[in-house]
């Protein structure tokens, strides 16, 4: 059965994009044929962090709009062979997005998809709605800081009332809890809620933890989703994330600051 | 706070830090919000707050955030909550 994935948050800024972009990588690095949506109309991005934005001719709204077909509109990605990408349109708005049309289009991809990973505009308009309207499982983007927290509950409780999963009374959309930007040492020190803390608060499963890192940074400059970043933290940990997400038992990293040694402390570094 | 409560908050080891203050304050907005948007909490919980609080004024003062009233699902029933928090010197004094 393909599966449908929101990568969602409420909040802007928190690391979705990164996020859809590293989790669709690894799900096609995994033998998934996967697709990628950016459902932000007018403030597409997921292109440059895929690195193909000058590829892009098409857009979800010429599709939606029958002016071009599907397989017109989608991108290969470069670094992987089972990856597509479905990119935003830039000058339209987002009204043009409407839930009847996107719902085709998902249908239409599902033929040929395992895996169709939406990466949701922040927000709980139109965008961000259609995003998740038609998930079956979700990845709640949260960073550990107090706005944030409170946004992916209201989208919590969105999912739990408005999805097409809740308003046909199927089984409910599958949350997931991703922790992102989290900074152990800060934790450490008592300046930012842990984890747990936040599970606590929220209530739904953990399924990763994405270390606060510079190396986001340089992906961002290249345009390689950060899961193909060489020796880094933040790669590791999205490979663990979607690992864990087809079901395989990965104990959770990076929640706890290593401990510097004797010279790190003497000399400084990171 | 001066340098000295600060110097004893310190020596104590009782500041609270502030992922702490963070998570508190995040439970208690949540846990109204919650209550806000749950879809099968009748339309007439807010009015009721509303009398309730007015008939409680007319005894005692108290804050508006200081009474909830809540509809809770306990497996095949439903209990009506309703908690106020009375100030301190009307506590002592009734
Ligand atoms: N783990 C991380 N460490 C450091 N910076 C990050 C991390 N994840 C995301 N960022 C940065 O945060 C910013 C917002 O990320 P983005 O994925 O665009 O968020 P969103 O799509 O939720 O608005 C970007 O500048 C990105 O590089
Ligand atoms: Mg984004």
């Amino acid at each position: 059965m393909p599966k449908i994935i929101v990568v969602t948050s409420g909040k802007g800024g928190v690391g979705k994009t990164t996020t859809s972009a590293s989790f669709a990588s690894g799900l096609a690095l995994r033998g998934n044929k996967t697709v990628v949506i950016d459902f932000d109309v007018g403030l597409r991005n997921l292109d440059l962090i895929m690195g193909c934005e000058r590829r892009v001719v098409y857009d979800i709204i010429n599709v939606i709009n029958n002016e071009v077909s599907l397989k017109q509109a989608l991108i290969k990605d470069k670094h992987c062979d089972n990856l597509y990408v479905l990119p935003a349109s830039q000058t339209r708005d987002k009204d043009a997005l409407n839930l009847e049309a996107v719902g085709r289009i998902l249908d239409e991809l599902k033929e040929s998809f395992d895996c169709i990973v939406c990466d949701s505009p922040a927000g709980i308009e139109h965008g961000a709605f259609s995003a998740m309207y038609y998930a079956d499982e979700a990845l709640i983007v949260t960073n550990p800081e107090v706005s944030s927290v409170r946004d992916s509950d209201r989208i919590l409780g969105i999912l739990a009332a408005k999805s097409k999963r809740a308003v046909e009374g199927l089984d409910p959309v599958k949350e997931h809890l991703l922790v992102t930007r989290y900074d152990p040492k800060r934790v450490a020190a008592g300046e930012m809620l842990s984890v747990d803390d936040i599970q606590e608060i929220l209530r739904i499963p953990l399924i990763g933890v994405i270390p606060e890192s510079e190396s986001v940074l340089q992906a961002s400059n290249s345009g390689t989703p950060a899961i193909h970043l060489e020796k880094s933290d933040v790669a590791e940990a999205y490979r663990d994330l979607v690992a864990r997400f087809m079901g395989d038992e990965v104990p959770m990293r990076f929640t706890t600051a290593e401990k510097a040694g004797f010279l790190k402390r003497l000399f400084g570094g990171r | 706070m001066s340098l000295i409560d600060n110097l004893l908050d310190y020596l104590r080891g009782d500041t609270k830090k502030t992922a702490v203050v963070a998570k508190e304050r995040l439970q208690i907005i949540l846990a109204h919000e919650r209550a806000g948007r749950n879809a099968n909490s009748p339309d007439y919980l807010p009015a009721l707050q509303e009398e309730l609080l007015a008939v409680i004024a007319k005894y005692i003062h108290v804050d508006r955030d200081m009474i909830k009233v809540q509809l809770e699902k306990h497996g095949d029933y439903e209990v009506l909550e309703l908690n106020i928090m009375l100030p301190e010197d009307k506590r002592a004094g009734a």
